[in-house]
């Protein structure tokens, strides 16, 4: 699992290298939205969980918070790179 | 391979394709182009990871968690649809900060299955799978217990950091670095608590009671987790409030490559490789964002976490500021100026998104070419909150791509422009980052706006900017201050052009 770890970091650094500034702000709120993988944690745990109350009770708040940050995360992103992509086709169309 | 054999990979397998979806969407959202598939294609692989979480063995309780799903998912949908674009970097924070605490709570929630405190009665727990045959020597222990540690602190830290960071953007807790006596030896102190907690944590978990033994009995084993995060939560607080709005995007990448930290040792306490693998993505790929940001803005990482901004020098560019004039100028001046100018660069500000101005200033340029004049736009990378959100603003205002030029593009071209029209931004353009070590932003890129011929700033009020520091180009003999909200100040001066 180290080595996995460390590849994951090379990787992560790796990949993002040559974003342009313009990115900075999209790019965050991606990656905001990938750690949302926290959620399986909270899955698990409340999957897990038996009849322990307590347990039940840190999953189910756990899957809460966890969706919030993976759709809300998503979702923001995808409204912020919306932008990007629209406007040279909303713009071609107003020159014609 | 039986049926038994074939469910059990099912999990396996949907990880390992989710993570190869996470690189390579992650990998694609770095290139504007591709940008918005590879969030499509990230999100993909959540889907699938959490698709394949069901199959793992022992995993139950569908219908609460589809409950919980739902409960999560509106809010999160609503908000992220609804949120203006001007807030939008505050919206990223409590995403950020909601992540933070799911893995807090996951933590605590592994925390009895893995060490075995206060003695919950394993075999009521729907399954048995990962308990240690006996944790043995505090440092067995340790090991054991390190990466949910690790996850409470880091978890805990990135909840109520994010939190403040988000007071601070939505204007619910002061913008200005907040200081109070032996702050840093607070800090230390708070931290040093944690190590403690941690550790009476790991050494009350078991009944074992070897190593640090403080020999308490059962009921309080779990009171030391309670504090632990009670501290963490405070550090977390006591870490972000002294850092000026203008530090938060910083922040916010900090905090953001925390919580993926966080999922990642959350992750190692699981033995769930997908959350490994993503979280140390965002941790990674986080931190170095971390660092390219702090490269736009040419503040040191340790500047911003230690070092407060534009905190010593208020007073004293107030003391300086005395015997300086503003010349105001009429909208109709301002018009005329910019009507029959050959070249405009316009240089927007968090000001002007403020305002909700983007569309006026598209209808300014609009109007300006029609007359003949060329009109450019000068992005700092640090415009607006975030890098790149200026961008988004001016994007979603139907401005066309190639005229938004960066930093390095622009400046030459300041010598040549007739005006320079600065709506509603500040430290971009304050000459005081080139000339005067003594400030804060001293040594900060800025755009060259005192190059132009002319200048004109529209600008709400006197005061300073965001980083809270006087701003010498106001007084520059070649400047014209037009004050008033960006929003009013546009509508007036494109009411002048039009009628030129």
């Amino acid at each position: 699992m180290i080595y996995i770890f460390i590849l994951a970091i090379f990787t992560g650094v790796e990949v993002i290298s040559r974003v342009p500034t313009v990115l900075h702000t999209p790019l965050m709120s991606g990656a905001n939205a990938i750690h949302g993988i926290v959620l399986i944690g909270g899955v698990i745990v409340l999957g897990r969980a038996g009849d322990n109350g307590v347990l039940f009770a840190l999953g189910f708040i756990a899957v809460i918070l966890g969706t919030l940050n993976v759709v809300g995360g998503f979702v923001v992103t995808d409204r912020m790179l919306e932008m990007f992509k629209a406007k040279p086709d909303a713009k071609n169309e107003k020159a014609k | 391979m039986t049926h038994d054999q074939i469910i059990a990979a099912i999990p396996e397998a949907a990880y390992l394709i989710a993570s190869l979806l996470f690189i390579f969407g992650l990998k694609r959202l770095s290139s504007p182009r591709t940008a918005r598939s590879g969030n499509l294609v990230a999100a993909v692989g959540m889907a699938l990871a959490l698709g394949g979480t069901f199959f793992l063995s022992g995993v139950g309780n569908f219908g609460w968690i589809a409950l919980a799903f739902v409960i999560g998912a509106i809010p999160g949908w609503l908000l992220a649809k609804r949120v203006k674009m001007t807030a939008m970097p505050q919206m990223v924070s409590l995403f950020n900060g909601m992540g933070g605490a799911c893995a807090l709570f996951i933590s605590l929630g592994e925390w009895p299955r893995e060490m075995g405190f206060n003695k919950i009665d394993i075999d009521k727990l729907a399954t048995n799978l990962n308990i240690p045959a006996q944790l043995s020597g505090f440092p067995e222990r340790l090991a054991h217990g390190f990466p949910m540690l690790l996850g409470i602190v880091l978890g805990s830290i990135s909840f109520t950091g994010s939190l403040v960071a988000f007071g601070k953007l939505q204007g619910l807790i002061s913008e200005k670095p907040l200081r109070w006596p032996f702050q840093q030896a607070i800090n230390v102190l708070v931290l040093l608590g944690i190590l403690i907690a941690a550790t009476v944590a790991v050494s009350s978990a078991t009944d074992v009671g070897i190593g640090i033994h403080f020999n308490m009995a059962d009921p309080h084993e779990g009171l030391y987790l309670i504090i632990l995060v009670a501290l963490a939560l405070l550090l977390g607080v006591l870490q972000v409030l002294p850092i000026g709005g203008a530090d938060m995007p910083v922040v916010i990448s900090v905090l953001n490559s925390c919580t993926g930290s966080a999922a990642a040792v959350t992750g190692f306490a699981m033995h769930n490789m997908s959350m490994i693998i993503a979280g140390t993505l965002v941790g990674a790929a986080g931190s170095f964002l971390t660092v390219l940001m702090c490269n736009a803005m040419n503040r040191s990482l340790a500047k911003v976490i230690f070092g407060s901004f534009g905190a010593g020098a208020t007073g004293q560019a107030a003391a300086g500021s005395a015997d300086k004039t503003l010349r105001e100028v009429t909208a109709n001046e301002a018009a005329i100026m910019m009507g029959y100018a050959r070249l405009v660069i316009i240089i927007p500000g968090y000001g002007l998104a403020v305002a909700q101005a983007q569309r006026l200033v598209h209808e300014l340029d609009e109007l300006l070419e029609k007359r003949g004049v060329e009109v450019k736009y000068a992005i700092h990378p640090v415009a607006g909150r975030m890098p790149g959100h200026m961008n988004v603003l001016l994007a979603e205002a139907d401005v066309p791509y190639p005229k938004l030029l960066d930093m390095e593009e622009i400046n030459p071209e300041f010598e040549q422009a007739d005006v320079a029209l600065i709506i509603g931004a500040n430290d971009v353009v304050n000459p005081a980052a080139r000339t005067d070590p003594g400030s804060p932003i001293y040594g900060m890129p800025i755009l060259n706006a005192d190059k132009a011929k002319n200048i004109i700033v529209i600008k709400r009020g006197r005061g300073t900017g965001f980083a809270g520091i006087e701003n010498d180009l106001f007084y520059n003999p070649k400047t014209r201050m037009l004050f008033g909200d960006a929003k009013k100040a546009l509508q007036e001066l494109n009411t002048e052009v039009k009628a030129l």
